[in-house]
């Protein structure tokens, strides 16, 4: 079943044009990932989807209905965003920081209720021990766990993560994704997220959009688009791709000589 | 397995318990802040020439407060009253030393909620009330209705030439600001660039005013800029209605700015429209300011420190640290005043310049203690 359709979208910063014509379908219960060079437009094309920018043409819609005719609340009780980083300038607890993630629940006062979702995702992503403890003091790791947790108290059918695993050393990777994955098993949910390691993705994901230039290149299950072909043309790598337990993995050897490739 | 679970279950209720400990202590220290309002007024109302002991004080206040409501229904006939009747204690306290407490827990409670509230909309700790030019424009208004009696309106009072003057270009420099930032994206970065812009413009036309005029006029203007807590009632009740209503709006906001610590993006997507939020707290935050300043003079420093004392106290949580906020900033406020009264009396030295005497050594020894980085 398509749980997000993304039809014809187009955007562009000034005159610049960051994606054009992309269009794609999102399944129920997926993770979706997108993968592409430095400047593809994977980040833009996930804030269009969350309508943290506006799309100056075509459509995105979630469950068939178009998201320009949510309010931005509704939106937020049926969309979370994991961002790639932020920069927490005042100093606040574990436990405030994923009660933020209740705000498009609550009216003014938090309840029991909230709390008690609070406390649910704490133990499920197993971060007792950082509740209360400061924000701005944890390790990378542990704060991207913190971000997703915020974004698990928001009770979201579809979260979106602008790459989750950047920053961090190989075990969190395979720690967050691995959370990542569970909770999508566990709840129902939706995740599309951009991937920048592409054995990862390669790991992790159902199917991949292999994004170029603002454009697609190439969409399907991992071992369809991670081809040595399709990563010289996009990423102007000369690779090795290999394959393990039915997944492909990448060992890349050197930038391609004539790439079509633009930086 | 049965043990684990049962071991989870524990940490978890710990961990409920642990924070509604936490949430406990910041009530705490909001009603602490309340106490010491009333400690320290009623230590300050019982400094002066004529002896009134604490309690005597509390008690006329309160008697007093009990007649203007039920017998005199105006504070002005209830003060006619006890200059007639010779009730020198209790003239004493209601004309003399009271008007400037109380316009000073108001001036506190404002400066300390807007410095709260432009520090998590702008997201940069150095943020407070005149961040964006408000104390600049308000002098320049002052300035201008003391050095060329220009003003907005027509009086013969020239106090009220200031405070007319000084607000409305209070409010003239918010509105641009808001005008500018509805025009480009309603950004921090925005906002602070066009509030240095309008400073800056605004101390250029103070400084040709007074490059102009003679020096006593001078003089008068630069006094007027430290800050100082003189008030009547009807100054009171009006700064009072003004403030009021603000309140509450920002109040409503807090968990809107809560989510807007963690950056614009990751606040539209908890479904907060973060641009009209930041102007009305922007907006809101510049009236509360301009209510008061437009009749003490923009006390510096409270606006400022208030916020921070009291985030490293409590925590950035805007839930508690708004109000909390604006009573610590009316309790340091008021104990500034109290100094100010004593330190060389029976001279009053300007209040502002006290604040920042006071406030320093306390911002200090907390920076120098506080356990985690900050900023």
């Amino acid at each position: 079943m398509v749980k997000l359709r993304i039809k014809d979208v187009e955007f562009s910063y000034g005159s610049n044009p960051v994606l054009e014509g992309v269009s794609f379908d999102v399944n129920d219960g997926e993770i979706l990932g997108i993968i592409g060079p430095n400047g593809a437009g994977k980040s833009t094309l996930l804030r269009c989807m969350n309508r943290i920018l506006k799309v100056r043409k075509g459509v995105i819609m979630i469950d068939g209905r178009n998201i320009s005719d949510f309010s931005r609340i509704e939106l937020a009780r049926i969309m979370g965003y994991v961002p790639q980083s932020t920069h927490q300038i005042f100093p606040n607890t574990v436990f405030d920081t994923i009660l933020m993630g209740r705000r498009p629940h609550l009216g003014w006062k938090c309840g029991e209720i909230d709390i008690k979702k609070v406390l649910e995702t704490i133990e499920m992503l197993n971060i007792v021990d950082l509740a209360m403890r400061d924000i701005t003091e944890l390790s990378g790791g542990q704060q991207q766990k913190v971000f997703i947790a915020r974004a698990l108290a928001q009770e979201p059918e579809v979260l979106i993560l602008d790459e989750p695993t950047s920053n961090l050393d190989i075990k969190h990777q395979l720690e967050v994704m691995n959370i990542i994955s569970k909770i999508v098993k566990e709840r129902g949910i939706t995740a599309v997220m951009a991937v920048h390691d592409l054995n990862l993705a390669s790991r992790y994901v159902d199917r991949i959009i292999m994004m170029h230039a603002g454009k697609i290149f190439a969409v399907g299950n991992p071992s369809d688009v991670l081809t040595e072909e399709n990563i010289r043309k996009v990423y102007g790598v000369e690779a090795i791709v290999g394959e393990h337990d039915g997944r492909p993995f990448i060992l890349p050897i050197r930038p391609a000589d004539t790439g079509t490739h633009d930086s | 397995m049965g043990n684990e679970t049962a071991s989870i279950r524990k940490e978890m209720e710990r961990l409920s318990d642990e924070y509604k400990r936490f949430v406990g202590r910041k009530i705490s220290f909001i009603v602490a802040s309340v106490l010491l309002i009333f400690i320290t007024a009623g230590v300050s109302v019982t400094l002066g020439p004529y002896d009134i002991s604490f309690i005597d004080a509390y008690s006329i206040i309160f008697q007093g407060m009990h007649d203007i409501i039920f017998r005199f229904h105006n504070i002005y006939a209830f003060i006619q009253f006890l200059d007639e009747n010779y009730m020198v204690k209790e003239w004493v306290i209601w004309q003399q030393r009271l008007p400037p407490i109380v316009m000073g827990v108001i001036a506190g409670i404002s400066l300390g909620i807007a410095g709260a509230e432009m520090q998590g909309i702008l997201r940069n700790p150095l943020a407070s009330p005149y961040t964006l030019g408000i104390s600049s424009a308000a002098v320049f208004g002052a300035a201008l209705a003391i050095i060329i009696n220009l003003s907005i309106v027509r009086a013969a009072d020239e106090r009220f030439l200031i405070v007319v003057n000084a607000f409305f270009f209070a409010i003239l420099s918010s509105s641009l600001i808001y005008g500018i930032s509805k025009m480009k994206n309603a950004t921090p970065e925005t906002m602070i660039l066009a509030g240095i812009a309008i400073t800056y413009l605004f101390m250029a036309l103070t400084q040709l005013l007074k490059y102009f005029a003679p020096a006593e006029e001078v003089k008068e203007t630069v006094v007027w800029s430290f800050g100082a807590l003189s008030a009547n009632w009807s100054e009171i009740l009006i700064s009072f209605v003004i403030v009021l209503p603000c309140v509450p709006v920002l109040m409503l906001k807090v968990w809107d700015l809560n989510v807007m610590s963690a950056g614009d993006e990751v606040a539209k997507s908890l479904g907060v429209d973060v641009e009209r939020t930041r102007q009305l707290c922007f907006f809101l935050s510049s009236f509360l300011t301009a209510g008061t300043v437009c009749f003490t003079g923009p006390i510096s420093f409270i606006g400022l420190v208030s916020p921070h004392i009291c985030r490293m106290v409590i925590g950035a949580d805007n839930r508690f640290l708004v109000p909390a906020s604006g009573l610590f900033g009316a309790a340091l406020l008021i104990a500034a005043d109290t100094v100010a009264k004593i330190v060389i009396s029976p001279v009053i030295i300007p209040v502002g310049i006290i604040t920042a005497f006071m406030g320093v050594p306390l911002f200090l020894y907390l920076i120098l203690r506080r356990s985690r980085e900050y900023w």
